[in-house]
């Protein structure tokens, strides 16, 4: 699965498991607007960590923290680009 | 309340009852009396770690030296070589008092005394006692023990009230006798009712058979000791009348599936911690403790509430910690337990501990609790609730199940959805796991408390 799928999976999984309305995800949805809370987030990071192996937001490199979701999308690109050697 | 252990026997020098049953010798206080076991003049005014191999050993070793050594530090099983090096150093030991014959105490600048569980001598009239520390060391940390120092007046404050009546007891306990819980009976033992000791390599259900077949009438543990107990079909083996918990949170599943098993029983869950003493004791069958307690002035220790935690003062509590800088008691005697307390209606329940607490973003959770509610699902045997680290919110709970083996769930997924919906219903949102896994056991500590340090 592409990073894309595997963070879209895990918003509509998390969306359900808190019983929350997941708004129709687009790139420049704001974070704000997904009807995900803070710790909905969270959930999402940490099973992220563990479906991905990486969590961009501990990692020492200073990532923008992402405000749509794209910018969420590229971050864990980017994070994962980082530390897999070409 | 007498001062030395031998004064205590002595007051039943011919009551010809079993004090002590160990696997293969039986202790009346005649034998006790007329007995020594050691050559315990030889450690007059010493400090000594006792540290033996069956806690039989140990029962008797107490009994020679108490009144004759300075202070007598009792070793718990398991303890690393780092830990008992630590001891002695903080302990000033001068003499280790084994029932090893390796010879060796391994501990620089000690000598060695031989325990035998056969009366090694006949007891020489006593020359006058001195007051002996009594030192055990609390289990939780795996770092350097912590050494707290009891009297044997401190250690049997609440004993003296039930002792000596009328009805026969038999105890049993899950504990070592060389930890809080487990002295505690030992003391009642000779103080005038009788304990069955496990032999060392006797599995919980070996001992649980022979206790069976001796007819205990007591028996206590750690409600995690009970879980363990009830998943080996304790109520085959024993059935005892008086069933006491004490040393992690009672919770009312755990009660009630007593109640079921043993239906006879008198339950009991009371409140002591190795630095507190024992505080009270709950016999209504429920979880929690009703607010009167708080009032009760004819209860033996004073309990009140202060910014959400238990604080107790009683004379069970322990004198200071060896080597350690904190009072164990604040000036007005109280001894704050860090135990947190929440009051519904018109009782207290214990919530967790105060350091464990968890900051999902800002809100506090107490992982005893999350586990509490984990175990009213009938699908659960035990939980445990833990802290993981988050980048967003700092934490986020997880959860660790032991399912029952009658499980109505077909898979081990529907069993996880199942407790997750189960706990959204019981708890606020940010207390509900984020993350649950089934597996097949949890640890224990040594102590026979839910194991935190391993997660």
């Amino acid at each position: 699965m592409s990073v894309r799928g595997a963070i879209f999976a895990q918003f509509q999984e998390v969306a359900h498991r808190q019983d929350r309305c997941l708004s129709v995800l687009r790139d420049d949805t704001a974070l704000n607007d997904t009807g995900l809370d803070s710790l909905c987030f969270a959930i999402i990071v940490a099973r992220l960590e563990d479906d991905l192996g990486i969590d961009p937001f501990s990692m020492p490199e200073d990532f923008p923290f992402p405000g749509t979701v794209g910018e969420f999308v590229s971050l864990y690109e980017h994070a994962l680009e980082c530390t897999t050697p070409s | 309340m007498y001062d030395t252990l031998l004064e205590c026997l002595g007051a039943a020098r011919y009551d010809r009852r079993p004090r002590l049953i160990a696997p293969d010798c039986v202790y009346g206080a005649w034998d006790l009396l007329e007995n020594a076991f050691l050559d315990a003049e030889a450690l007059r005014g010493c400090s000594v770690l006792v540290r033996t191999r069956t806690q039989t050993a140990t029962a008797l070793a107490l009994v020679d030296l108490d009144g004759v050594a300075r202070r007598l530090i009792l070793c718990p099983p398991e303890l690393t070589r780092r830990q008992i090096l630590d001891a002695a150093a903080i302990g000033e030991v001068d003499a280790v008092v084994t029932d090893e014959s390796s010879g060796s105490s391994q501990i620089p600048q000690t000598s060695v005394y031989a325990v035998s569980e056969r009366p090694a001598m006949a007891r020489a009239a006593p020359l006058p006692p001195i007051n002996t520390e009594w030192v055990l060391m609390t289990s939780g940390t795996t770092g350097t023990p912590k050494l707290v120092v009891h009297s044997l007046s401190s250690l049997s404050s609440a004993i003296g009230r039930n002792a000596n009546e009328a009805d026969e007891r038999l105890w049993g306990t899950f504990y070592d006798i060389r930890r809080y819980g487990g002295l505690q009976i030992l003391l009642r033992a000779l103080a005038g009712e009788a304990l069955v000791l496990p032999g060392p390599d006797e599995t919980q259900a070996q001992f649980l058979q022979r206790a069976g077949a001796l007819g205990i009438t007591h028996i206590s543990g750690t409600p995690s000791h009970w879980r363990c107990a009830l998943v080996c079909k304790a109520e085959r083996l024993i059935g005892p009348r008086y069933i006491r918990l004490s040393g992690e949170i009672v919770d009312q599943s755990l009660l009630d599936k007593l109640k079921t098993f043993f239906p006879s029983a008198m339950l009991v869950h009371a409140f002591a911690s190795t630095e507190a003493g024992v505080a009270f004791e709950v016999t209504d069958g429920q979880e929690g403790f009703p607010e009167e307690f708080l009032r009760d002035s004819h209860a033996e220790a004073d309990i009140r509430v202060e910014n959400g935690t238990l604080c107790v003062r009683s004379n069970g509590a322990a004198a200071r910690i060896l080597g350690g800088e904190r009072a164990i008691r604040r000036p007005n005697g109280f001894v704050d337990t860090g135990d947190a307390v929440e009051q519904r209606d018109h009782r207290f329940y214990f919530v967790g501990r105060k350091d464990r607490t968890i900051n999902v973003g800002g809100n506090k959770v107490h992982p005893e609790e999350v586990e509490a509610v984990i175990a009213k699902h009938p699908d659960v045997e035990m939980a445990r609730a833990s802290m993981r680290r988050n980048p967003i919110l700092g934490a986020v709970v997880e959860a660790e199940i032991v399912l029952r083996a009658v499980s109505k769930a077909d898979t081990e997924g529907d069993a996880t959805q199942d407790i997750l919906d189960f706990c959204k219903a019981r708890l606020d949102r940010h207390k509900v796991p984020a993350f649950i896994r089934i597996v097949t056991a949890l640890p224990l500590t040594a102590g026979g408390k839910m194991d935190r340090n391993h997660v």
